[in-house]
């Protein structure tokens, strides 16, 4: 296939990847893409014209070899391809399935301009997936610095900057409030969206090629503090991530049936409450969810209740009631990743858009009845860019719910500050750290991912990660001192 | 994991734990909780530290066989072991000489104004400690809470030992005969007793401080679930409490949270009860 021209690589499809059928899915946990087969990998990489400039690794928040790990696949090299990734990416199975890659590397895909881009992300996920079975390309460390580094969270953040200083030779402890590593990554993205199986494989298989320490149930801010580690350790990286969930403020938001998405995520996704009472942890919907935001979080939440409603209903045999997103603004403004607005409609989730809740409802026992919306219209641009989300006067109107999940982001864990008085914070309650190199205001402590720049990507705390990572080396071998 | 030292047997459905844990009990502070997991199929629990031993490491834990979770890990035996204990969590006790000062422990709350009480006590407060439960079988740590009072009420609902009274009563005539000494007010019990105490204290307006037990999942500031309406808004118990105000605390809507998966929770305990039922007759046959 080498002697393909660039014009006949161009008439290729985009390749489309399997996925569970939507009626099937949505009563199950398993995952819904199915992953490129050997042959669609290769007649997607078939359509890369390996530009001389590629713009596609500048649209990477990890900078990934993109022309160079495709032209292995191309070739048929699929350890060349691995290793090539691996330069810049220690987590490919994850990033491939969980980055929002149409608006980073496909966006500034040459082939987008007149058709469809390469699909990188389900080739990253092709190679990632590969490695994690054939493991033919262990990532290697340097010989020992000798230099020690805590990292405070096991998240993408934590683990993308654990693995690029693992593999410089500095000996990595990371911290964990959590019973198992992996954070957002574990207790937030759903199975069916990213297997455990696969979170925890490339975890592990990191972990044991760089010989790095993880502590499980280490909760900084009480079981230890960030003096105590700078007293123990050269640097320190925080990448704690989201924190307390946000509710709004209106009435009714403690009613039973009301809960924000990350308890409800966690219950589901870290405690297996859809396997209950095999797992102990419950976990309930009822007949009629509203989810609130349009996130990727809160699809992860809608696309869950739905199939935790299918699943009751094959057990009972009644109707599995509706799945609600109500958002303020409008289609055009959804941030959640476009595959998984995709999925979340034709899995049968409902979207009210330019709705906002004004008021929760409960009956007498304290449970959630009802809520009380109010259409919107797009005014002016606010801060952010986007039009700002207006009320309509006398537009109130009452939804028959009786679970709320709240999606509408966090603020980040008030622990971290506990005996860290060098740690300076924004209004917004986050660390202040450098946008380039994660510095924070407190010597020898670096922080990234959504501690730093709230609720995010998992990609865009994975370049955090790195980018201090790289810092942070400079500042161990004394290439770069000062503060 | 987090290995068992040593276990006592309270009452049929009270269990006293010491648990290996030197980072818990090199940091643990009286008002102050853990997190803890059985196993692998386990929810996450917060139970409160009843004491502690920074130098061998321990902490000890006193938990009460209310659900599935507890009743297993009442199974639980020196030598086995906690998948999950993280902590110390919460803010601790606000310790200071306040004066004379009244600990009110109902039932398996016992356990965790144990360690109040005697850091007031070493303070140099004047301690008034009421301690209840229901019936005589569930009452412990009667002369571990007398070495660190200086006056101790007993009471049982039933009358089976010391007085029988709930806890309010003997707190209200202490309100009456010297409710101006009275400085400040603990009390760690059920949410109905906590409620009732803080209706009892509430005409005296004696500042009574409460430890809430709310359902949490991760216990450390992230899933919300354990929150709280005070009269300024939620709050959530594993990072803003777990003692917080008792006159601010909307008692009706704490006890309906508590409610919401008692469906669950009874499902859970009818399998594990059958489970346990089956195993006794696998090794009987």
């Amino acid at each position: 296939m080498a002697s393909l021209t660039q014009k006949e690589r161009t008439r290729i499809p985009r390749q489309e990847m399997p996925a569970q059928d939507p009626v099937v899915r949505g009563g199950n946990f398993n995952e819904v893409a199915l992953g490129f087969t050997a042959e669609l990998a290769q007649q997607e990489a078939d359509r890369c014209l390996q530009c001389a400039r590629p713009h596609c690794v500048e649209g990477c928040p990890v900078g990934v070899l993109i022309p160079q790990f495709i032209r292995a696949l191309r070739e048929g090299d699929m350890e060349g391809a691995v290793r090539a990734m691996k330069v810049k990416n220690g987590l490919p199975a994850i990033c491939g399935r969980v980055c929002p890659q149409e608006v980073q590397c496909e966006a500034r895909c040459v082939l987008g301009r007149k058709g469809e881009p390469v699909a990188i992300g389900r080739l990253e996920r092709f190679v990632g997936d590969y490695e994690l079975a054939a493991r033919s390309c262990p990532l290697e460390a340097h010989p020992l610095t000798g230099k020690r580094v805590a990292i405070v969270g096991t998240g993408p953040a934590g683990l993308t900057c654990a693995v690029d200083l693992g593999r410089e030779g500095h000996r990595v402890t990371m911290f964990e409030s959590l019973h198992t590593p992996g954070g957002v990554l574990i207790y937030g993205i759903p199975e069916f969206r990213l297997p455990k199986s696969v979170v925890r494989g490339e975890i592990d298989y990191a972990v044991e090629c760089l010989g790095i320490e993880i502590h499980t149930d280490y909760v900084v801010g009480r079981t230890l503090t960030l003096s105590e580690l700078l007293a123990e350790y050269d640097a320190v990286f925080l990448g704690t991530g989201a924190g307390l969930p946000s509710f709004m403020r209106i009435p009714g938001i403690n009613y039973n049936g009301v809960l924000s998405a990350n308890e409800f995520l966690t219950r589901v996704n870290l405690m297996k409450g859809y396997l209950f009472p095999e797992y102990d942890t419950p976990v309930k919907v009822g007949r009629a969810v509203a989810v609130i935001g349009a996130g990727n979080v809160a699809m992860d939440a809608a696309r869950c209740s739905l199939r935790l409603q299918r699943l009751q209903a094959q057990k009972t045999g009644e109707p599995a009631g509706e799945v609600h997103i109500v958002y303020r603004r409008s289609h055009e403004e959804v941030p959640a990743r476009a595959e998984e607005v995709h999925h979340a409609e034709e899995e049968g989730v409902i979207f009210d858009f330019l709705t906002n809740p004004v008021e929760i409802y409960g009956d007498e026992r304290g449970n959630v009845r009802g809520m009380r919306c109010i259409r919107m219209q797009l005014g002016e641009p606010d801060a952010s860019g986007r039009r700002s989300p207006v009320p309509i006067p006398g537009s109130e109107f009452d939804m028959a719910v009786d679970t709320v999940i709240f999606a509408l982001g966090t603020s980040p864990n008030p622990l971290v500050f506990v005996d860290a008085e060098g740690l300076q914070r924004t209004k917004h309650g986050t660390v202040v750290a450098d946008e380039q190199t994660g510095r924070t205001t407190q010597p020898r402590v670096w922080a990234g991912g959504d501690v730093v720049t709230g609720a995010a990507t998992v990609v865009s705390a994975m370049g955090a990660g790195k980018r201090a990572a790289a810092d942070m080396h400079r500042f161990l071998m004394g290439e770069s001192t000062g503060w | 994991m987090y290995k068992i030292l040593e276990k006592q047997v309270l009452s049929d459905v009270t269990k006293l734990m010491v648990v290996e844990v030197p980072q818990v009990a090199r940091k643990a502070q009286a008002g102050q909780f853990v997190i803890v997991r059985i196993g692998e199929h386990s929810e996450r629990i917060p139970l409160t530290i009843a004491d502690f031993d920074r130098q061998a490491g321990t902490i000890t834990l006193i938990f009460q066989e209310v659900g599935k979770s507890t009743m297993e890990m009442g199974t639980l035996e020196p030598g086995d072991g906690f998948a999950t204990v993280a902590g110390p969590l919460g803010h601790p006790t606000e310790i200071e000489k306040y004066g004379t000062v009244v600990c009110v422990g109902g039932g398996v709350g016992i356990a965790p104004i144990y360690p109040i009480a005697r850091a007031l006590k070493e303070a140099g407060n004047r301690v008034i400690s009421i301690i209840g439960a229901r019936t005589r079988d569930l009452l412990f740590w009667e002369e571990r809470m007398r070495a660190v009072s200086d006056e101790l009420i007993v009471c049982t609902d039933d009358g089976s030992y010391g007085r029988k009274a709930l806890v309010t009563e003997p707190l209200k005539e202490l309100l009456e005969a010297r409710g101006k000494e009275i400085a400040r007010v603990w009390a760690i019990g059920p949410a109905i007793m906590m409620k009732f105490v803080s209706l009892t204290t509430q005409p005296y307006k004696v500042p009574t401080v409460v430890s809430l037990n709310t359902i949490m999942i991760d216990g450390t500031g992230m899933c919300g679930g354990c929150r709280v309406l005070l009269d300024e808004g939620a709050r959530f118990v594993c990072v803003d409490g777990p003692e917080f105000d008792a006159h601010k605390v909307d008692w009706n809507n704490l006890l309906a949270r508590q409610q919401f998966y008692r469906t669950e929770e009874a499902l859970a305990v009818e399998r594990w009860q059958h489970e346990c039922q089956l195993d006794k007759e696998a090794n009987r046959g």
